[in-house]
């Protein structure tokens, strides 16, 4: 693998659905972003490791991370330098709200031209849209081969990545030349913790609209001094998009209807294996149009 | 996502304290390196913010990585492979968690690649280290060791060992012998000069060492051959790279399975000296015994913790004639204990923690320039401080460890008993730490001269003189009273020691105890003055040092001269 490998981590600030509480919806069925703290996606985390592990191997490798939302979404991009990221890109912008999944990917795209990245790694899904297809648009919209699913990455060859697979049977071992767009499951190994050293080096590293938003501030002062506090930042212009495939507008995906779902059985039903019961619970989840 | 630092306020409260402020323009020697290194701080705001940073790193590395892995360690523990050691799968882990996220060499120089933190910080990461599994503590924190290279060691071996031990090497201090456990000085593991090899050569056995098979050692050896006491012993330090040491056996233990204690073998292993030859047991071991008190202090107070909260999760969950036994006075009277004696612990623990750390900065910038007389003075002030204080929080905080491991299988009631709930294992953990690096027993010898010398006494009359806030006047008015007994017992000890040798040593136990229960709610008292959260707990706390000093006070004003024969009868039994 050549050196000065560039590696770009594709990474979204998430609210944290994993605890929730009693007020993590709105009356209107959204999520109420407000009542639930911003977090690093945990699947980008492990595609993080990942392209940390990368590094690890391939001497003269960069990691940086790239990732669209508001400002504070840069909070991700200092925490993946802490955990060893090199830099990142925060890709900002009013013309980016309302972005679905293809709109997402239209704008990241646009961004990796401008940053032509080597290797691309992206957490499989979030945990606000579990969609898992954001990374695959990306790898279609560049024209790059991906490779999804991704486990480990077993083998770094001349110009390709042997990576292992898990799917739901077992897993499956591919061979992908790069550039490539690699999409990380959670059972890849966690990120490793954030390191004492970078967090006191970085912690003052600012995009810069945060440090416009309060120039006089000490932080402001440290990271306009010493470009590696310099977090990169693209609005809609830098990246050279079509401004119809942004946004809202550029964004087909139209909510018709929010339901809750309220589990109505109190205990679980344990069936054996046998036909009878089996043929028992295909009438009652296609009844129900669970199935068919 | 489980953070030791950010769910415990009580460790967040002395982060806080006004000394800090002195404490970090000491370390930084006011902010000298703040251009130099990338990570050094600009000024106090900046090096209190990477402070709680770093610890909440450390919290989320404890609650997430360490703790979790405490109880397959217990139950795995360490193996000797081919005369090395080979630590549980959890214990690799959590070393790798430790290096990654860069908890290494904490308060070593930034030249040596070190954090540069105050002692108070690393107090701080070892008590959540110990919280989450009280073996691994061991293994983290005797990177301490680095500091007794830092200050005594050539600045050859310091290049050589300290950026070693900033990027993860682990630790051991070798000194226990089969023969010498408590009585360091007959240790006669030998060191001999070759001039072929230009280098000492050690030779002999040593037992009982913790992390016997860590990367960097600090070895007690006789160099000076024919004699038999601690005037023949030097420090030496050992690579392990270098090769010489095997592990012969690892001891099976009660608790604290995880930290692998070793018999080692010594044969021709090459070590280079530390510092002057004959000064060994006199000067360097004892600079590092007092550290080593200090951490076991913490270790202590980590596993209070530890046994607290598991208790208090039980008591809130188990559910006994209709109500969570929480809800029964017996029940909320002892967990009300536990939580005074955890809070009270944790203060005399980090007071003690600021009275080393400054005496140890003007020490360290006594070796850079000289110091200004009332440099001098402040530092002999707190040296003396910190001679007394630290037997005293080791003496009670392992001794509450011990307690609250046992209160907290008390409240679980049979359940305890078994082996499916942590308190069992906090109760084997616990055990260790009123006997290690110093008994409870030899913790009174070292304390006693502070009762005797006036140390306790002077500095309770300085709590004394503080003011306090106005709920906490019932308080301080008992102090005064107990203060009273304190001083009349030792008069009487004192005045009979004259008569009878041995009445000093005979109540000496009861003399520390009472000086400690009293500063502990003096301690208390000052918190409550500044955070809610304090004043039940020094309202508790004096209760338990009324009931304790009672007790003392009687059996010391009602004790004859002819005790000290009636205990000492016993040696006469076969």
């Amino acid at each position: 693998m050549k050196k000065q490998l560039k590696i770009v981590v594709l990474a979204k600030q998430v609210p944290d659905t994993r605890n929730v509480g009693k007020d993590a919806m709105t009356p209107e069925g959204t999520v109420n972003r407000a009542a639930l703290p911003a977090i690093f996606n945990p699947e980008d985390l492990n595609a993080l490791e990942m392209a940390l592990s990368l590094k690890d191997r391939i001497e003269g490798a960069t990691v940086r991370i790239l990732t669209m939302g508001p400002q504070r979404a840069a909070d991700i991009i200092r925490d993946a330098m802490f955990r060893g990221a090199d830099g990142g890109y925060l890709l900002s912008g009013r013309e980016f709200a309302g972005s679905d999944t293809l709109a997402t990917s239209y704008a990241l795209s646009c961004a990796l031209r401008k940053i032509g990245p080597d290797v691309i790694i992206a957490g499989r899904q979030p945990i606000d849209g579990d969609t898992a297809q954001v990374g695959p648009q990306v790898a279609e919209k560049l024209g790059l081969p991906q490779v999804t699913y991704a486990e480990e990455i077993v083998e770094i060859k001349d110009s390709s990545l042997v990576i292992k697979r898990r799917l739901s049977c077992g897993t499956e071992v591919v061979e992908c030349p790069v550039p490539a767009v690699v999409t990380v499951n959670a059972s890849a190994p966690e990120c490793r913790p954030r390191n004492a050293r970078r967090v006191m080096k970085f912690k003052c590293a600012l995009a810069a609209s945060e440090i416009a938003a309060a120039p006089d501030s000490e932080t402001a002062r440290r990271a306009a001094e010493k470009p590696y506090l310099q977090i990169v930042e693209f609005a809609a212009a830098d990246v050279d998009p079509d401004p119809q495939q942004l946004g809202l507008t550029g964004s087909p995906t139209k909510v018709k209807k929010i339901e809750n779902v309220v589990f109505q059985a109190k205990e679980a039903k344990r069936l054996t294996a046998a036909d009878e019961e089996i043929n028992s619970l295909m009438v009652e989840l296609i009844a129900s149009h669970t199935l068919g | 996502m489980a953070n030791f630092f950010s769910d415990n306020k009580d460790l967040q409260f002395h982060l806080q304290h006004p000394a800090m402020r002195k404490i970090v323009e000491l370390k930084e020697r006011g902010f000298a390196e703040k251009d130099l290194y990338d990570y050094a701080p600009q000024n106090f705001d900046d090096a209190m913010d990477s402070y709680r940073r770093v610890l909440e790193i450390a919290g989320e590395v404890c609650g997430e990585v360490i703790a979790p892995n405490a109880e397959g360690v217990d139950h795995e523990g360490p193996r000797v492979v081919n005369d090395h050691v080979e630590y549980a799968s959890g214990t690799v882990e959590n070393m790798k968690a430790i290096v990654d996220a860069g908890l290494s060499g904490l308060t070593l120089p930034r030249k040596y690649d070190g954090l540069n933190f105050p002692l108070v910080c690393f107090v701080m990461a070892n008590e959540m280290v110990a919280r989450a599994d009280a073996g691994f503590e061991n293994i983290w924190g005797l990177q301490d060791c680095a500091e007794t290279l830092n200050e005594f060691a050539s600045e050859e071996i310091k290049q050589k060992f300290l950026p070693w031990v900033s990027a993860g090497a682990t630790c051991a201090m070798d000194l226990t012998e089969p023969d010498a456990g408590s009585d360091l000085g007959a240790v006669m593991l030998k060191a001999t000069w070759s001039e072929e090899k230009q280098t000492w050569l050690l030779n002999g056995v040593k037992r009982f060492i913790t992390n016997g098979d860590g990367d960097v050692s600090l070895v007690l050896a006789r160099t000076e051959e024919g004699t038999t006491d601690a005037r023949g012993l030097s420090m030496l330090v050992y690579d392990k790279r270098d090769g010489g040491v095997k592990v012969r056996r690892i001891e099976n233990k009660l608790g604290i399975k995880g930290s692998p204690t070793c018999e080692l073998v010594f044969t021709n292993a090459p070590a280079q000296l530390v510092g002057d030859r004959k000064m060994g047991l006199i000067k360097y071991v004892m600079s590092l015994m007092n550290a080593a008190r200090l951490g076991i202090g913490a270790q202590s107070v980590g596993t209070c913790e530890a046994a607290y909260r598991e208790a208090l999760k039980y008591a809130r969950e188990r559910a006994q004639f209709g109500k969570p036994i929480i809800r029964f006075a017996a029940i909320s009277e002892m967990l009300s204990n536990m939580k005074a004696k955890l809070q009270g612990a944790r203060a005399l623990l980090y007071e003690t923690t600021r009275f080393v750390e400054i005496y140890k900065q003007y020490t360290h910038i006594s070796h850079e320039r000289s110091l200004e007389a009332e440099e001098r003075q402040e530092m002999k002030f707190y040296t003396r401080l910190a001679d007394g204080f630290t037997p005293l929080v080791k003496l009670f905080s392992s001794e509450y460890a011990n307690q609250l491991a046992y209160d907290a299988i008390q409240i679980h009631g049979g359940s305890g008993f078994m082996k499916d709930y942590p308190c069992e294992r906090i109760y084997r953990d616990a055990r260790i730490m009123n006997i290690y690096e110093g008994t409870s027993q030899l913790q009174v010898v070292a304390a006693i001269n502070a009762v005797t010398k006036g140390t306790f006494m002077e500095q309770i009359e300085r709590y004394a003189a503080d003011t306090y806030c106005e709920c906490m006047q019932p308080v301080v008015a008992k102090l005064k009273e107990l203060t009273a007994k304190f001083a009349e017992m030792v008069e009487r000890v004192e005045s009979g020691d004259k008569e009878k040798p041995g009445f000093k040593d005979f109540h000496a136990r009861r003399l520390v105890e009472t000086a400690g229960h009293i500063i502990i709610t003096y301690l208390l008292a000052r918190q409550a003055g500044e955070c809610e959260e304090y004043v039940n707990s020094a309202r508790i706390f004096v209760k338990l040092a009324e009931g304790k000093i009672g007790e003392a006070y009687t059996y010391v004003m009602n004790s004859s001269l002819d005790d000290v024969d009636l205990f000492k009868a016993v040696e006469q039994e076969c």
